[in-house]
């Protein structure tokens, strides 16, 4: 009971005893405890000092509780389609010749497209004739003449670029004056062409090559060797389908129109037929089965009439994959769905992430914490430099007056006049060229605001330091000789206090609003490092407006509330300070 | 009066060379090096002038070649023919590029300066007669909110639920896709649509101080003798606050809302840059972040003079407007 009535009294601050003693008299408290009992009276102001301090704990201590760091990158397992392979059908013509024989001239290439397009059975290269001999469609037997000897007529002369004996000679003369075509000699028959004005080949035809759309694709990658290639044509164009080259038996087993598989010793060997499928992976090899298959669904999106398809093909082992087959005018893309490690990149709210995660994989929650505390050191630091610069210049001007009073505060204009905004975007975009760290130049950018931003302290501490300068107790001050420094700083500026805590709880909100805008015009801090501004600054992004709330309204309502919190606490500072305010 | 005015003049124009002096020195004190890469960057444009011809039209401009101050008298003067020079950014004359984009800041400033008189007086006055009423708390809540609330933060709200949710409004620009093909009316209405959003912004992050100023001044002359004279001799209260309180509050207002109207052309950077509304602010905005120098050097005076003549403003309306001020 009598505890109660204790606090009753220091409540009021006057006793309810009626006992005429001490307890009687009204209590006085010291100014100090005045203030602070008109303080907490005002139910904004604790408001928010609670925001004030659940911000710090929030900031400094929060991140004690996290297990994450302020960069750590977050990743998730995923399917993704990622290009598995290309592929397209052949319908050019390549030229094969055997191992060890002359390759054709390469433009032998250019002639034999049009000759077979045009259903020719002939085409001349460098003068030289080559016939086709037409297995099927896709299959062509190409015979040229292998060179026996060239001749040169000269005037009547015959002259021969190899060494024969004189019968063989005399019996390819008398054939080119005869202008015979063919030269039967020794009981072989050898042809005679003009190659040139006066040149001659003599030679025999014989197939020296073939020319097919169709490619092989083994197992191994390799290429099989020209027989077997010529013998596997062969089958697929009708011949036996049976062959053995080198003691190795191959079996062509027809797959689809135009392709088929090819076994060596019965195991799989090759894919045959005049559809290329490229690998876009690495460390991937196409099996030829996996190619028929391929062809297959094509044959099969074909029929349907669709352009893109989705498939599972079993491979060797047994696993099942999945793919997306497209057909993109001609090229045919292949898709393999894959389980990959991702980022997770704007992850949504989950109970490891309560606020998800951003575009970097990276915990919201935990980079607000530590962008938190940037965000208020920031306020700190500024602040200081803003006040220590307004006390100084502001006391100066008051307690000296006349010239000094005119010289600074006409400093102050000039200062007043410098706009913020324009002045750090310029030294932010200096600083961004010279590659400045992102942390030291936000406290830079801070340190120079609170070096530009004083003028109104000054102003408000040279306006009281003036009325105080007039007052009884500065009389005393002078008339007891104390040094003027004493004065200015024991006396004077001690009244100027509470003004002083109020501007500067008030700048302190300004600052971070400041820094924030910064760091969200991409001026302040930068990643990888956090700031309240700098999070929000990912809203920029339209995807991240769009979809991604939890990126950026967290981090504005705590830029909101805190400043929030610091006018509200500068109000209650103000109206508690203020003893006309009374309530 | 005269004297007063011709001496406040005389001051600010002194301060206003001091301040064109500092600008112009922290302009210099960039490293050449920077200059030199800037001007690189700017030469490798297509169709741009050559590095060489960047070097020689900003030591042309600005004076490089001499000593700060040589070079400032240089640019003064040819500031005093209205030569700013050509704009890196935009490649015209700062001035011209400012003469095109001013007008757009300047109605968004006068539609919002309006409306923030017209909401925070009436409310800073009610807060006041009400003091300690949960109205007060109110409006005083919501005050310290507007001052609290990050533009870019309040801007983005409201294109979040305006132009994503609802789909009323464009998120960005000041004319919409098919502005060539309206009709007179409809150009205008179109613009107007536009500038809605920039508008509430604006209001809502700058009512909030002066709905403050308003009841603290109108607490402070609630709380003067004459009120109270005025009450005792019988005076309804509604005359009371009408007449005697509200004509006295006027004083401080009209010379803080004076002092603000040259700030009416010195644009929003912040929520023009946001809204991509074309004003001073956002092309300032943008010409800074390219480092273009002569038109920072501009906007930057530009603004300077401006809160010069806003002082000056608010001095000699505090002068005229408050009898009991001696100007001397």
């Amino acid at each position: 009971m009598k505890k109660k009535d204790e606090l009753k009294k220091q409540d009021s601050h006057i006793s309810t005893s009626t006992a005429l003693d001490d307890e009687q008299r009204v209590k006085v408290l010291s100014p100090t405890m005045l203030v602070m009992k008109r303080f907490f009276r005002n139910r904004l102001a604790i408001v928010g000092l609670c925001i004030i301090i659940f911000m710090f704990l929030f900031s400094f201590v929060g991140p004690l509780f996290m297990e994450y760091e302020e960069t750590q990158k977050f990743y998730k397992e995923d399917y993704l389609y990622k290009l598995y392979a290309q592929g397209t059908y052949v319908s050019d013509v390549t030229i094969s010749t055997p191992e060890g024989a002359d390759a054709l001239p390469s433009s032998a290439q250019r002639y034999i497209l049009p000759a077979i397009n045009k259903g020719e059975d002939s085409f001349e290269v460098d003068g030289m004739t080559y016939t086709l001999e037409k297995y099927s469609d896709e299959f062509y037997g190409v015979d040229g003449m292998t060179v026996f000897a060239k001749v040169d007529t000269l005037a009547g002369n015959y002259i021969f670029d190899t060494d024969l004996d004189a019968a063989t000679e005399q019996a390819i003369i008398d054939a080119i004056e005869k202008g015979e075509t063919e030269l039967v000699y020794n009981g072989e028959t050898y042809s005679v062409e003009k190659s040139g004005k006066n040149s001659y080949n003599i030679g025999s035809y014989a197939e020296i090559g073939f020319a097919s759309t169709i490619s092989f694709a083994t197992v191994d990658g390799s290429t099989p060797s020209y027989t077997v290639r010529y013998d596997a044509l062969q089958a697929l164009s009708g011949g036996a389908d049976n062959f053995v080259v080198d003691g190795v038996e191959y079996r062509l087993e027809e797959a689809n129109e135009n392709s088929a598989m090819l076994y060596a010793d019965g195991e799989e060997y090759a894919y045959v037929g005049n559809f290329i499928l490229n690998a876009k992976m690495a460390d991937v090899r196409i099996t030829p089965e996996f190619i028929l298959f391929v062809e297959e669904t094509l044959l099969q999106m074909k029929a349907d009439g669709v352009l893109e398809t989705e498939v599972t093909f079993m491979e060797a082992d047994g696993t099942e994959k999945s793919y997306t087959i497209q057909n993109d005018n001609g090229q045919y893309i292949v898709n393999h769905e894959e389980l990959s490690l991702l980022l997770d990149r704007y992850a949504n709210p989950s109970k490891e992430h309560l606020f998800g995660t951003d575009k970097d994989g990276m915990d919201v929650l935990v980079r607000l914490m530590y962008g938190g505390q940037v965000s208020l050191l920031i306020g700190f630091i500024g602040v200081f430099f803003e006040v220590i610069i307004g006390i100084i210049l502001g006391g100066l001007a008051g307690y000296f007056g006349r010239w000094v009073d005119t010289l600074i505060m006409r400093i102050v204009d000039v200062f007043n006049c410098i706009p913020t905004y324009p002045l750090l975007i310029i030294l932010g975009t200096f600083m961004d060229s010279m590659n400045v760290g992102a942390r030291e130049k936000i406290f830079m950018l801070i340190i120079i605001l609170g070096l530009i931003s004083w003028p109104g302290v000054a102003r408000m501490v040279r306006g009281q330091i003036l009325s105080l300068r007039e007052q009884d107790f500065m009389i005393a001050a002078e008339a007891s000789g104390l040094k003027t420094s004493s004065r200015i700083f024991k006396h004077l500026i001690p009244n100027v206090m509470p003004q002083l805590i109020v501007i500067a709880t008030m700048g302190l909100g300004s600052l971070i609003l400041t820094e924030s805008t910064l760091s969200y015009l991409g001026l302040g801090v930068r990643h990888p490092y956090a700031s309240w501004g700098s999070i929000i600054n990912a809203v920029s992004d339209m995807y991240v407006m769009l979809n991604c709330w939890f990126m950026w309204i967290p981090a504005g309502l705590l830029i909101l509330l805190t400043v929030l919190g610091f006018n509200f606490i500068g109000d209650g500072l103000r109206d508690a300070f203020d003893p006309k305010m009374k309530r | 009066m005269k004297q007063f005015i011709a001496k406040r003049t005389v001051i600010n124009i002194f301060v206003l060379f001091f301040v064109a002096l500092v600008i112009y020195a922290l302009m210099r004190a960039l490293p050449t090096d920077y200059v030199e890469r800037i001007a690189r960057q700017k030469a490798s444009l297509p169709g741009a002038k050559s590095y060489q011809e960047w070097l020689a039209q900003l030591g042309d401009a600005y004076g490089y070649n001499d000593n700060v101050f040589v070079g400032f008298f240089k640019w003064l003067g040819n500031v005093f023919q209205g030569n700013f020079g050509d704009s890196w950014q935009y490649n015209q004359p700062v001035i011209d590029k400012f003469k095109d984009v001013i007008w757009y800041s300047v109605v968004l400033g006068a539609i919002t300066f309006v409306l923030e008189i017209a909401i925070a007086v009436p409310l800073g006055i009610l807060s006041a007669r009400k003091q300690y009423s949960k109205t007060d708390y109110a409006i005083t809540v919501c005050a310290l909110l507007g001052i609290s609330l990050p533009t870019f933060y309040i801007a983005t709200l409201l294109k979040y639920v305006f132009s994503v949710k609802l789909g009323w409004f464009d998120l960005y620009g000041i004319v919409g896709r098919d502005y060539e093909f309206l009709s007179g009316f409809g150009k205008f209405m179109d613009m107007t649509k536009h500038m809605i959003l920039p508008i509430l912004t604006l209001t809502l992050v700058s009512v909030g101080s002066l709905m403050r100023y308003t009841r603290t001044n109108m607490l402070e002359v609630l709380n003067s003798d004459y009120i109270r004279t005025a009450r005792a001799k019988g005076v309804p209260e509604n005359r009371v606050i009408n007449h005697h309180a509200f004509r006295n509050t006027l004083i401080p207002l009209v010379t803080i809302v004076g002092g603000s109207l040259p700030g009416l052309f010195s644009g929003a950077m912040i929520t023009e840059q946001l809204f991509q509304i074309p004003g001073i602010g956002y092309i300032s905005y943008e010409a800074m972040v390219g480092g273009d120098i002569p038109f920072t050097m501009f906007y930057m005076t530009f603004m300077a003079l401006l809160v010069l003549v806003g002082t000056l403003i608010s001095d000699i309306l505090y002068a005229v407007v408050d009898p009991r001020v001696r100007v001397n």
